[in-house]
């Protein structure tokens, strides 16, 4: 037994991040994010040859076949540059949903071509999610019609994919075909965007092949959850350290301001926030591959945990850079806006712990 | 990460099972811990050795069951016994603080000597660190043992020793170095209390009753060699003990335990014929804590792989006493209010106390900011965090307190 990440693990974090750092400095990231799109093509072909495109696609279909907690580890890389890149949804959650309930032909078709980065997909829950906002979509036959908002990764998806009530999961193009409507915002956070898909009669491609469907769906729904969960760690894990650097460089009264007890307690409660979310998010991530019970209550407290913590640790870190926080000069808000947005999405903490009491039947 | 049993796990955890079920009425009550181990505490404590429950990685020259470490076992033992509620053994001062101490830094010869009985629970030990002059400046000690013919002379005094008045020892910080430095000038002594001039008094605390003491010291006489390290070693051996006693108070398995305990509190409670974990507001806060309690216990798993491999957690250490006794008392105060009113009655001295659930909460919610205060306060906690693990500057040096004209 080990609780931790194995070395390719912390080697995937290393060269994630390095490669992150090296190509988002703070000018090229404004530039990038105030496009709201959540997407840059050269960032996106550096991100396939860092292997990232097929880190959940299995290695029949030409991916790397990894864990969910390799995406973890990823997506707090991810979070931690504020990186306006799709992944969540396009790179871990459609494959897995793809996996779950796509049939043979289905994976064959679809998994190398996101593998190979050429096809991205937003994806949406019609009312199981737990987001505030429209989600409801019907299907007749293969024929899907709805409107669902706030999908994500859909600001340069390729196609889409739709869970519905059932559990079954529709799969379709962004654009091109009769009936679809897509509307991509720019949202509160400008690293991410959101998109609204309004959808009359459109074809479909419906992925059908789970035993369970529900089941199916509500794993990639915690996978998501989980996935987000890492965002923030990593976007919490940013703003710490810069709180801590500034601490220390910032001189008042002739002290740095970290020497006073007023800041250093701050850092110190953000810490002992902060490093017990890691080992939280770790084992949700961990546990979505063990019995159901169990990968629920771990994706959903890890959710809500860290959408508490993470709101946390963003104002105290603000607060810790005085006036400098509070302009967009620093761009720190950034990161401020990028926890906002993932406490937000796949149902917020109130909600998560909702769920987590039914799905350990202390209600019903 | 891998935390599959391998099939030895399974063994131990069918093991422990098995051994739980056919014993478990021999169990003393869990909890307490605040008086000395009754016949059928040790008795309890005799078994779990005999079986390697307890004191698993203890070399067995010392009475331990001498099973090299392996953090799994542990975490099943724990786990096995925290969810049947039975006793998981002695938990006192001595076996948590003063043993992991000798194990780290002792001679071999005390190692035989005094590890054995104290895991055993016939030797209590209480600690005598804190003075009236020295709390959170803990390097201040005054308390002083000067050499005379081959003995040390002790005399000064403590305060807040918990369970002084039924202790047979204390490891006793002091100061035998006067021409040193403040840090430098002290040494860790192992007292009995039995010694001509030691005198404990009894301290009332808030919760009622004297959960600890001051105790005075006149010319009390130990030898020499009741040291641990050498003279002027004392301030890195409290540390040592101080790391252990931070870990013992941020202790995940408490608090998964004690979150149990307090589901099914909620279950069966009700408040107007509706059960408390059916009214929203109570259920979020439980939720809550549910989720902080998960990420302790994570982050425990997490330090003790580490431990195991040798490496040095840094901050993530130091961040456990804080963490672990603030949510002890968050999750507490929740039961409290669970029990609302039918809880106020409060009669907290005597056996009766033990047994009254409501007055047990009521005292261990208390006893809870004792916790946060005791071993370095919470405040004290947050310097150490910012300045050993986040490489903050310290505080500018002495600011005496100004004159009054």
């Amino acid at each position: 037994m080990e609780f931790g990440l194995s070395e390719e693990q912390v080697m995937l974090a290393e060269s994630l991040g390095g490669f992150l750092a090296e190509r988002l400095p703070m000018g090229k990231f404004r530039t990038v994010a105030e496009s709201g799109s959540g997407f840059d093509g050269e960032l996106w072909s550096g991100l396939a040859a860092q292997g990232i495109m097929g880190i959940m696609v299995p290695e029949e279909f030409g991916g790397l076949g990894l864990s969910l907690l390799d995406a973890v580890v990823a997506a707090e890389a991810l979070g931690y540059h504020a990186a306006p890149t799709p992944f969540a949804a396009a790179l871990v959650m459609a494959p897995l949903a793809l996996m779950g309930s796509g049939d043979r032909a289905q994976q064959k078709t679809w998994l190398p071509r996101i593998a190979s980065g050429e096809v991205r997909i937003g994806l949406g829950f019609a009312g199981m999610s737990g987001q505030t906002g429209e989600a409801v979509g019907r299907l007749d036959g293969d024929r899907l019609s709805g409107r669902i908002t706030a999908v994500l990764d859909g600001g340069s998806a390729t196609h889409f994919m739709v869970y519905l009530q059932d559990g079954r999961a529709a799969l379709f193009a962004a654009a091109g075909e009769p009936g679809v409507s897509v509307t991509t915002h720019r949202s509160l956070d400008r690293t991410r965007p959101v998109t609204e898909l309004v959808l009359h009669d459109a074809r479909a491609t419906i992925l059908g092949a789970a035993n369970d469907p529900k089941a199916a769906a509500t794993a990639v729904l915690d996978a998501g959850r989980v996935l987000l969960a890492g965002d923030t760690l990593g976007a919490a894990q940013s703003m710490f350290d810069k709180a801590l650097l500034y601490s220390k460089e910032r001189v008042q009264f002739n002290r740095v301001i970290g020497s006073f007890q007023a800041v250093k307690h701050t850092l110190a409660d953000i810490i002992t926030i902060l490093e017990p979310c890691r080992s939280l998010v770790w084992y949700a991530a961990h546990a979505q591959a063990g019995p159901p019970a169990e990968a629920r209550l771990a994706a959903l407290q890890a959710k809500a945990h860290l959408g508490d913590a993470g709101r946390e640790i963003a104002r105290l870190s603000t607060e810790i850079h005085g006036g400098m926080g509070f302009t967009d000069l620093l761009g720190l808000h950034y990161w401020f806006k990028r926890i906002a947005f993932n406490r937000q999405l796949l149902g917020a903490p109130e909600r998560c712990r909702h769920e987590a009491a039914i799905a350990q039947e202390w209600v019903s | 990460m891998d935390l599959r049993y391998s099939a030895q796990h399974r063994a131990l955890q069918e093991e422990a099972r098995t051994f739980i079920q056919k014993h478990r009425h021999l169990s003393p009550k869990t909890g307490g811990g605040r008086k000395r181990p009754d016949a059928r505490a040790l008795d309890w404590q005799k078994l779990l050795l005999e079986r390697g429950y307890f004191a698993r990685n203890i070399p067995r020259e010392y009475g331990g069951f001498g099973r090299p470490v392996d953090i799994m076992e542990l975490a099943i033992i724990a786990e096995e016994f925290s969810n049947a509620g039975v006793s998981p053994g002695i938990m006192n001062q001595g076996i948590s603080m003063l043993v992991p101490t000798l194990l780290e830094v002792g001679t071999k010869e005390q190692c035989v000597r005094w590890i054995g009985p104290t895991i055993r629970g016939d030797i209590i030990w209480c600690q005598g660190y804190s003075e009236p002059g020295s709390g959170s400046d803990l390097a201040a000690a005054k308390t002083s043992a000067r050499v005379e013919a081959g003995q040390f002379v002790i005399n000064g005094q403590k305060i807040w020793t918990s369970s002084a008045h039924y202790a047979d020892m204390m490891f006793l910080l002091c100061r035998t170095e006067f021409d040193k430095s403040k840090h430098d000038g002290l040494s860790y002594l192992l007292v009995p209390m039995n010694a001509p001039g030691i005198e404990v008094r009894p301290l009332v605390t808030m919760t009622g009753r004297a959960e600890f003491n001051e105790t005075f010291f006149t010319d009390v006489r130990v030898p020499t060699d009741q040291i641990v390290m050498g003279r002027g070693d004392g301030w890195h051996v409290a540390n040592v003990t101080l790391k252990y006693e931070r870990m013992l108070l941020g202790d995940a398995n408490k608090l998964t335990y004690r979150l149990a305990r307090a589901v099914e509190l909620m279950k069966k409670t009700t408040l107007d014929g509706c059960r408390f974990i059916d009214i929203p507001e109570y259920r979020e806060r439980l939720l809550k804590l549910q989720g902080e309690v998960m990420a302790s216990k994570y982050h425990g798993l997490r330090l003790m792989t580490e431990q195991a491999k040798g490496e040095d957690s840094g901050v993530k250490r130091l961040i456990v006493k804080l963490n672990g006794t603030m949510i002890a008392y968050r999750l507490s105060s929740l039961v409290v209010d669970v029990l609302g009113a039918a809880g106020l009655a409060y009669e907290p001295v005597g056996e009766a106390a033990e047994d009254d659930e409501a007055t047990t909460w009521q005292i261990d919610n208390m006893y809870d900011i004792g916790l946060i205060i005791g071993g370095g306060s919470s405040n004290i906690q947050k310097n150490i965090i910012g300045e050993r693990g986040l490489g903050l500057p310290r505080e500018p040096k002495s600011a005496p307190p100004a004159v009054r004209a």
